[in-house]
C-alpha cells in the first residue's frame, strides 16, 4: 500500500510504543489529501493505543502553518462554532451570544471555504469578503477558482498587499500588519495565547482590522464605538469561557496562556488530555475510528504516470506575498523536482523547460533532477506563482469532514515544451 | 550526546547549605555556582555561557576559588555541592579574569562586545598595551588555511591577532572573525542546542582554530539555513545581520533612536516571539526573547529576516 | 539527520579507501548506489547510522594513507558513510597535524626539531635538507619534507618519521642523517629500525628488571616466545583471584598510575568496577607525546604481547568487554607490532568471546592518533575515539563515572598497565615492598640529551637523579651539566644541589618539581637554553587545542614574550616581560581547562627562578633599561620556520 518496507514499519511502531514519551507532529502532508480526516484519526488510534496522549512529552501535534490558524478557530471563525468552540446550533450557548451582541444570530452551520466555492459555482454566493488570504493562488485547481472569483457580483477583499486575489475585487481595503503594526493576539499550535504589538506605524492608508471593521460597521448603522484590541479582547473573555482568565495583563506577565483558562488564579493547560489517565476515567472514554484506506482520488495511469506533490520550501511562506521581499540566500528557481530516474526514462536533463500537465491544466516550468527522490514521486511549490502556477495543477477534490483539498496527490505528466529546439 | 533531554517533570530538589563569600548560602541540587552567584547578585563575567545554551566552558572568564581545588574552578558549569567554600573575589580569581578579557583583548576586536564585556575589561584594569602593538591583520583566507602544528615563529615585537577580512557572502549575515573569540556559541546554536543543521564546526587548532565551515566554503555553499541563532548568541559582534552591518558601515545606525517590541512571528503557528528593533519606523534587526519558552531565543529564517514585506 | 553535502565528489581510490576501512555502502543515504528500491522509503540517517562517528579518525587516516591527504571529496564522501555533517568532519580532519586536507606529496619525512633532537644533530640535518629541498613544505617531486615536534626516539636523536602514502608501511628512524633521508624521498624503501635504546638490557644484563625484563630477549612478534618467556601467567592468576581479588592485590600494591597525575590505580579500578552504569570501557593511554619520552613506545615496541595481556587483565577485573587502545600516530612500528599482537592473541583465543575458554568476554581496539599531543589528555583522548576533535572536557564527570560514550572508563597508561603484570604475577603486598612507601614499585625514565648512554632506564622508586645520570654514564663527553629537566616539556628544571632528591612522587613535590613522564633530559654548558624554552614555548603554542583562553592565547603571548626577552627587544624592560610571564603563567596554571595549559609555562618559570636565561624570575637582578645588555651573549634573531 505504501511501499514502505513493513519490517521498517513495524520497528518504527515498536520503538514509538515503548518510548516513555512519544509525541507525533505532523502537518499538510497528513491534511492535505480527500481523506485528510481519516489519516488524522488513524495518527490519533495509534497514540490512544500506545497511552501517549494527556501527558509531558507525549501527545498529537499538528504545526499550524499560520501563526493563527488555531486563534481563527478560538474566535469563531469557523462555519460551526462560536468563539471558544461552542456549536452555533446549540440554542443555550448561541443565546448568550446573541444577548450579548443584542441581535440573533443563524442557528445553523456555514459554508466552509471549499463549500463556499462551491455554492459560487451553483449561483447561491454571490458576494464575498476576504481578508488576508490569497485564494486565487492557494486554491486547488486555481484556474477555476479564479472563474468563481470573477463570477462574483461583488468582492471585497482586506489584505496587507495587492494580491493576486485582490486583482478580481470591486473594493480593497488595505490593512496594516498584525504582528507588527497593531495590537492583538493570536493562538499557536500548542493553544497558546500571546500577545502581538506594534511596533512601527502601517504604511499609508492601511488601517487595522479591527479599525476598518467598525468604520465599516458605523458606515453600515452600526456604532461599535473605536474600541481598543484590549477591550474587543475583553468582551471575548466575557463569552469564551476557555480564555475568561487571559487578562492582557496575565498574557504579559506569563509570556502566553494556554487554553481552557477559566479564571485570573488558572495558570493555564499545558495538557488537554490529562483526565484520560483519571482513575477512574472522568467523562467518556476517547473513541477509536476505523478507518478504511483510500487511494488518491487523482490516480496514477498511463497518461498521468507520475504523482506531484506541493511542498514549502524553509524560506518561503505560501503564495510568497510575505516572503518575496527578502534576499534569501536559500532561494531557487521554481522546478518540477524529479527523480534520476524518472528523468533519464523520459529523455530529460537537469534545467530543461517542460510542459507538466495534470487532468486539470498545465504549465509549464523546469526539471531539477533531485536524488534524494524515489522513481514515480515529484514535487514543487506554491511559492512562486508567476513564476509557475503549481496550483493550476492541484485537485480541488476535498476532504468531506474537513473541507481540505487533495494538495499532496496530483497525478502528472511530463512533455518536452518545444521538441525541436531540445533535439538541435 | 552529552546533555540529558530537557525534562520539566518536576523532581523534588534537595536544597544544598554551602559557603559563599563567606556567607552561607542554600541552593537547590543541580544548581551550579554561576546560578547561585547571579542569585545572590554577585557579577560575574561570563562570555561562552548563555542560558539556552549547553556550558562549554571554554572561555574561563567566570572562575571561582573552590576550596580544596588545586586549580579555580568555571562556576558556569560546576554545580555547588553541600560544603563548598566558594570565594569570588579573591586575589586569584581577579588575576585570572583580568588575564582572561586581557588576553582576548589583545588578540580580538572587542569594540562591539556586550556593554558588560567593556565593564568587566575597565573593572578588572585590563591593559593590552603591555602586548605590544597588534600584528598585521591576516589575509583573506589566510587563518583558514593553517596546518594544525605548525606556525611561523613570531618576533615577538608585535602581538599576533585574529584581524582578518570581513567575510560577506550572501545578503543576510557577516561574518567579521576579526571579532570571533572563539567562545563555540554559534556553533552550539547551529548545533545540537537549537537549530540541528551542523553548518559551521571549530576548525584547526590551538591559536590558528577558526569558526568554519567545511573547506571554508561560502555559506551559501554550506549547510547554513539561515536562522541567524549564532547571530543571536554572538556576544562580539563578529555575527551580525547585513542590514545591521550595513548600517554601521554608513553611520546610519543610531541606538539612541532604536526601540525594542516583542511580538509574535506571523510565518507559522510555532509562536515564536519576535523582539523587533526599530529605527525611524523601521525594523532594523530581529531576535527572539532568550527568556521566552517558545523558543528561547532562537529563530528560523523566516522569523529572523523576512520582514521586508512590511518596511516602509 | 539530513545530512547537506557539498557537490565535491570523492575519487575512485578515495573512495576505495573508504569502503576498505568501512566496507561497501550498504544504502543510497551512504553513499551507495541507488538500484535498492526500498532506499527510496526508509531514510537511514537516524542514531544507529551516527553512532559509527567513532570510525571517523579511523577513516580519515585510511584516505591520508592512500591517497596521501583529504579531499573535499573524500571528505564529502566519509561525512556521507558516517552521517556526519560535513563541517564537523572538517573540525576533526584539521584539529590533527598528520592529516593534510591540501594536496601534499606523497612522501612526507617529519623531521624532529624538538628539545632532545635539538641538542642531538637535527639542526645540521634541517639544514642540509633545507639545502637539498628548500624550506619546510617545499615539495620536490612526490617529496617534501617538514618539521615535526618529538618523535619519542630521543635515545637515538635525531629522528625522522617517513610518512608514505600507498601501500608502503610509515616507518621512524633514527638516528637519520640527511643522505638517509633524501634516499627515502627519493622513493627508496624507509630503513629499517634499529634495536638498541634500552640501555639497561644490553648485555651485561640486569637480572633484576621486571618491567624491561622482556625487552631484548623475547620475540615480539611471536605469541609463543612471549609465553615461553612467562606471557600469560598473570591473566591465568588473575582468573584465579577473580575481579575482586585482583582489585585487592592492586590496591594493596599501592600502585600509582604513571601517566603523569598519580592516582591510586587500585581506587580507580574499583571505582569502575562497582560503577552502575553499562557497558563499562578500558582505554589504554598509549599516546606517548611529551617531549623527551620513550618509554612506552620501548615497552610496546619489544613486548606488546604485555600489553595485550595487561589489558585483558584490567578488563576481566573492571568488568570491561571492550579495551581501546589509543596510540600515538607516531609510532609506527610499536602500531604494528601492537596489531600483531591482538590478532595473534585473538587467534589463540585469550581476546575475544571466550578468553581462555574461561566464559569471560574482552576485545581490543586499537586507534592510532594522528598528531596532536592534547590527546593524551585522558578526556580529549575519548573526544578522539569517539570522533570529535581531541578536546579536552570539564571535568567532573570523571571518566570512572561518565567517560567513553558518556560510560564508566577505567584509562590507564602503558607503563601502569606493564606494572599490573608485575603485581598480579607476585602479590599486592609484595610489590610494595619495591620503592618507597608511598611511591611503590619500580620507575622507567627516559634519560636523553647530553648524557652518554641515553636510554630507558628501570630503577625502584626512590633512586635519585644523582644515580640516574650516574647509571646513564654521566654527562656527555665530560663536559659541564648546565641544567637538567625532569618531567619533559611540561616539567621543569632541577637544579644541582637538588639532584640527591629521591625520585619519589612524594619526593619530588617536596621540591616543587614533579616525575611527569620521567623525562630526564641533560643539557651541557653548550646548549642555547633560550632556544630549547623558546622550542617548547612554540611547542605549546603549537598543541593547545584551542578551547580555552588561557592556553590558546596564553602560549602565543608566552612564546612572544620569551622571543623578545631572548633576542633583548622587550618593549619596556625585560622585567616587565618576565613580570608579563609570571602573570601569564598564574592565568595558565589556574584557569586552563587541562594539564596541556596549566603545565605549559612550568619549564619556563622554573628556569627564570633558577636564572637559567639570565634573567631572574623577578627579573630584579638583571633589570636594565638597555635589554641588549640584560641578555649578554643569548641575543639572537628567531627562525622563522
Amino acid at each position: 500500500m505504501t511501499g514502505v518496507p513493513a519490517a521498517a514499519i513495524r520497528e518504527l511502531a515498536h520503538r514509538y510504543a515503548e518510548a516513555d514519551r512519544a509525541q507525533i507532529c505532523w502537518t499538510l502532508g497528513i491534511t492535505e489529501h480527500h481523506t485528510g480526516v481519516d489519516n488524522v484519526l488513524s495518527l490519533i488510534n495509534l497514540a490512544l493505543l500506545t497511552g501517549h496522549v494527556g501527558r509531558y512529552g507525549s501527545g498529537l501535534n499538528p504545526l499550524r502553518g499560520q501563526n493563527n490558524v488555531q486563534g481563527g478557530g478560538d474566535m469563531g471563525a469557523i462555519p460551526n462554532k462560536l468563539p471558544g468552540f461552542k456549536d452555533i446550533t446549540d440554542d443555550a450557548e448561541r443565546g448568550r451570544f446573541e444577548r450579548a451582541w443584542g441581535m440573533p444570530l443563524p442557528a445553523e452551520h456555514g459554508w466552509h471555504l471549499s463549500q463556499m466555492f462551491e455554492a459560487m459555482d451553483r449561483g447561491e454566493l454571490r458576494a464575498a469578503y476576504i481578508m488576508g488570504e490569497n485564494p486565487a493562488e492557494s486554491e486547488a485547481d486555481v484556474a477555476h477558482c479564479r472563474k468563481l472569483l470573477d463570477g462574483l457580483d461583488h468582492l471585497v477583499v482586506q489584505d496587507i498587499f495587492l494580491t493576486k486575489t485582490a486583482e478580481y475585487a470591486d473594493v480593497v481595503l488595505p490593512a496594516a500588519a498584525d504582528w507588527c503594526e497593531a495590537d492583538g493576539t493570536v493562538t499557536n499550535s500548542e493553544r497558546r495565547v500571546q500577545r502581538t504589538r506594534k511596533a512601527i506605524d502601517p504604511p499609508g492608508q492601511a488601517w487595522p482590522d479591527i479599525k476598518i471593521i467598525t468604520e465599516l460597521a458605523k458606515r453600515m448603522g452600526h456604532d461599535w464605538g473605536d474600541p481598543t484590541a484590549e477591550q474587543a479582547w475583553d468582551e471575548l473573555r466575557s463569552l469564551s469561557a476557555m480564555h475568561t482568565g487571559m487578562s492582557y495583563q496575565r498574557l504579559e506577565e506569563l509570556g502566553g496562556i494556554q487554553w481552557p483558562c477559566p479564571d485570573e488564579n488558572h495558570p493555564g493547560s499545558k495538557l488537554l488530555h490529562e483526565r484520560l489517565w483519571a482513575d477512574p476515567l472522568e467523562g467518556q472514554p476517547a473513541p477509536f475510528h476505523a478507518c478504511e484506506w483510500l487511494p488518491p482520488i487523482d490516480t496514477l495511469t498511463e497518461q498521468f504516470p507520475l504523482r506531484m506533490t506541493t511542498v514549502r520550501r524553509l524560506d518561503a511562506y505560501n503564495t510568497g506575498v510575505q516572503t518575496d521581499g527578502y534576499t534569501s540566500p536559500l532561494w531557487e528557481r521554481e522546478s518540477l523536482r524529479i527523480s534520476p530516474e524518472d528523468a533519464r526514462r523520459l529523455g530529460f536533463a537537469d534545467g530543461d523547460r517542460v510542459l507538466i500537465s495534470s487532468r486539470r491544466g498545465a504549465i509549464e516550468a523546469p526539471l531539477r533532477v533531485d536524488a534524494s527522490l524515489r522513481p514515480g514521486l515529484t514535487w514543487m511549490t506554491p511559492h512562486s506563482t508567476g513564476e509557475a502556477d503549481v496550483n493550476l495543477l492541484t485537485n480541488e477534490s476535498w476532504d468531506p469532514k474537513s473541507g481540505t483539498s487533495e494538495f499532496k496527490a496530483t497525478a502528472i505528466r511530463v512533455d518536452r515544451v518545444t521538441p525541436e529546439k531540445q533535439r538541435g | 550526546m552529552r546533555r540529558n533531554a530537557p525534562v520539566m517533570l518536576g523532581a523534588i530538589r534537595r536544597m544544598l547549605d554551602f559557603e559563599l563569600d563567606g556567607e552561607p548560602v542554600r541552593a537547590p541540587e543541580g544548581s551550579t555556582i554561576l546560578d547561585v552567584c547571579r542569585e545572590q547578585g554577585i557579577d560575574t563575567p561570563t562570555l561562552c555561557y548563555l542560558d539556552n545554551l549547553t556550558p562549554v566552558n571554554a572561555c574561563r572568564v567566570c572562575m571561582v576559588e573552590v576550596d580544596g581545588s588545586r586549580v579555580l574552578v568555571p562556576s558556569c558549569s560546576r554545580d555547588v555541592e553541600a560544603g563548598m567554600v566558594v570565594k569570588t573575589d579573591t586575589e586569584r580569581v581577579r588575576h585570572s579574569r583580568k588575564m582572561v578579557l586581557e588576553l582576548l583583548a589583545s588578540s580580538t576586536d572587542m569594540s562591539l562586545a556586550e556593554d558588560a564585556v567593556h565593564r568587566w575589561m575597565d573593572s578588572y584594569g585590563v591593559d593590552i598595551k603591555r602586548y605590544g602593538p597588534p600584528g598585521p591583520p591576516a589575509a583573506a583566507g589566510e587563518r583558514d588555511r593553517r596546518q594544525a602544528g605548525h606556525h611561523h615563529v613570531p618576533d615577538g615585537l608585535t602581538a599576533e591577532t585574529v584581524a582578518q577580512p570581513v567575510k560577506i557572502d550572501n545578503e543576510l549575515y557577516v561574518r567579521d572573525y576579526a571579532r570571533c573569540i572563539l567562545c563555540y556559541k554559534c556553533v552550539e546554536a547551529c548545533g545540537e542546542d537549537a537549530q540541528n543543521t551542523f553548518a559551521i564546526a571549530v576548525a584547526g587548532r590551538g591559536f590558528d582554530a577558526t569558526i568554519a565551515t567545511e573547506f571554508d566554503v561560502t555559506l551559501p555553499d554550506s549547510a547554513c539555513v539561515y536562522c541567524g541563532n549564532c547571530i543571536a548568541v554572538c556576544p562580539t559582534g563578529a555575527l551580525m545581520p547585513k542590514s545591521e552591518y550595513d548600517m554601521r558601515q554608513a553611520g546610519t545606525w543610531d541606538e539612541t533612536k532604536q526601540d525594542q517590541v516583542t511580538t509574535v512571528c506571523t510565518f507559522c503557528g510555532v509562536g515564536c516571539n519576535l523582539e523587533l528593533t526599530t529605527q525611524d519606523n523601521r525594523i532594523v534587526r530581529v531576535d527572539s526573547p532568550i527568556d521566552h519558552s517558545i523558543t528561547n531565543g532562537h529563530l528560523c529564517i523566516k522569523g529572523r529576516f523576512g520582514y521586508a514585506h512590511v518596511q516602509n | 539527520m539530513d545530512l547537506h553535502l557539498g557537490r565535491a565528489t570523492a575519487s575512485t581510490a578515495e573512495r576505495a579507501a573508504v569502503d576498505a576501512e568501512l566496507g561497501p555502502p550498504a544504502t543510497r543515504w551512504e553513499g551507495g548506489g541507488r538500484d535498492r528500491a526500498e532506499d527510496g522509503r526508509v531514510s537511514y540517517g537516524g542514531r544507529d547510522a551516527r553512532s559509527q562517528r567513532h570510525l571517523l579518525l579511523p577513516v580519515l587516516h585510511a584516505v591520508q594513507k592512500q591517497i596521501g591527504w583529504v579531499s573535499d571529496g573524500a571528505l564529502t564522501y566519509v561525512a556521507q558513510r558516517l552521517t556526519v555533517p560535513p563541517a564537523e568532519v572538517y573540525g576533526v580532519a584539521t584539529f590533527y597535524s598528520m592529516l593534510s586536507i591540501r594536496p601534499r606529496p606523497g612522501r612526507v619525512a617529519h623531521v624532529c626539531d624538538d628539545i632532545a633532537c635539538r641538542i642531538g644533530g637535527a639542526n645540521p640535518l634541517i639544514d642540509q635538507l633545507t639545502a637539498d629541498f628548500g624550506p619546510a613544505g617545499t615539495p620536490r617531486g612526490d617529496a617534501t619534507w617538514i618539521r615535526s615536534p618529538c618523535l619519542g626516539l630521543c635515545e637515538r636523536a635525531p629522528a625522522v618519521m617517513f610518512q608514505l602514502a600507498g601501500d608502503e608501511a610509515d616507518e621512524s628512524h633514527a638516528p637519520a642523517a640527511a643522505n638517509q633521508v633524501n634516499a627515502v624521498l627519493g622513493g627508496g624503501s624507509p630503513a629499517v629500525f634499529v634495536p638498541g635504546s634500552t640501555p639497561q638490557t644490553l648485555p651485561p644484563r640486569d637480572e633484576s628488571l621486571r618491567l624491561l625484563r622482556r625487552i631484548g630477549v623475547a620475540d615480539p612478534d611471536s605469541l609463543d616466545d612471549y609465553r615461553a618467556h612467562g606471557g600469560y601467567e598473570a591473566l591465568r592468576r588473575a582468573l584465579q583471584l577473580g575481579p575482586a581479588g585482583v582489585i585487592r592485590e592492586i590496591t594493596d600494591s599501592k600502585l600509582m598510575g604513571r601517566g603523569g597525575a598519580a592516582f591510586p590505580t587500585g581506587v580507580k579500578w574499583s571505582g569502575v568496577a562497582s560503577a552502575p552504569a553499562r557497558p563499562h570501557y578500558l582505554i589504554c593511554n598509549a599516546d606517548e607525546s611529551e617531549p623527551g619520552t620513550f618509554k612506552d613506545r620501548v615497552l610496546m615496541e619489544e613486548d606488546p604481547f604485555a600489553l595485550v595481556e595487561a589489558m585483558t587483565i584490567a578488563g576481566y577485573a573492571a568488568g570491561c568487554e571492550l579495551g581501546y587502545l589509543y596510540i600515538r600516530g607516531e609510532y609506527p612500528l610499536a602500531t604494528r607490532r601492537l596489531e600483531g599482537a591482538i590478532a595473534q592473541a585473538r587467534a589463540r583465543g585469550l581476546l575475544g568471546l571466550d578468553v581462555m575458554g574461561r566464559g569471560f568476554a574482552f576485545d581490543i581496539v586499537l586507534r592510532r592518533g594522528a598528531g596532536a599531543y592534547i590527546c593524551g589528555e585522558e578526556t580529549a583522548l575519548m573526544n578522539s575515539i569517539e570522533g570529535y576533535r581531541g578536546e579536552p572536557r570539564n571535568k567532573p564527570p570523571f571518566p570512572t563515572v561518565a567517560g567513553l560514550f558518556g560510560k564508566p572508563t577505567l584509562i590507564n597508561n602503558v607503563e601502569t598497565l606493564f606494572n599490573v603484570l608485575d603485581v598480579i604475577l607476585g602479590t599486592g603486598p609484595a610489590y610494595a615492598t619495591v620503592g618507597t612507601e608511598k611511591s611503590t614499585g619500580t620507575k622507567l625514565f627516559c634519560v636523553s640529551g647530553c648524557v652518554t648512554s641515553p636510554g630507558v632506564y628501570e630503577v625502584p622508586f626512590g633512586t635519585t637523579l644523582r644515580e640516574m645520570i650516574d647509571l646513564a654514564g654521566g654527562v656527555r663527553d665530560g663536559r659541564p651539566l648546565q641544567a637538567l629537566l625532569l618531567g619533559g616539556a611540561a616539567g621543569t628544571f632541577v637544579p644541582e644541589e637538588q639532584f640527591d632528591t629521591p625520585l619519589t612522587f612524594e619526593g619530588t613535590r617536596e621540591i616543587g618539581a614533579s616525575l611527569g613522564s620521567g623525562v630526564i633530559m641533560l643539557f651541557d654548558d653548550t646548549v642555547d637554553l633560550v632556544d630549547i624554552l623558546t622550542r617548547v614555548a612554540g611547542f605549546f603554542r603549537d598543541e593547545s587545542c584551542g578551547q580555552c583562553v588561557p592556553c590558546r592565547v596564553g602560549t602565543v603571548r608566552q612564546e612572544e614574550a620569551l622571543i623578545r626577552i631572548g633576542t633583548g627587544r622587550s618593549n619596556g624592560s625585560t622585567a616587565a616581560d618576565v613580570e608579563l610571564l609570571a602573570e601569564l603563567s598564574l592565568v595558565m596554571k589556574d584557569a586552563s581547562i587541562c594539564g596541556l595549559g596549566q603545565t605549559a609555562p612550568a619549564a619556563l618559570q622554573s628556569a627564570l627562578a633558577l636564572n637559567l636565561l639570565g634573567v631572574g624570575a623577578s627579573g630584579a637582578a638583571d633589570t636594565s633599561t638597555t635589554p641588549e645588555s640584560s641578555t649578554g651573549n643569548k641575543q639572537r634573531t628567531p627562525d622563522a620556520s
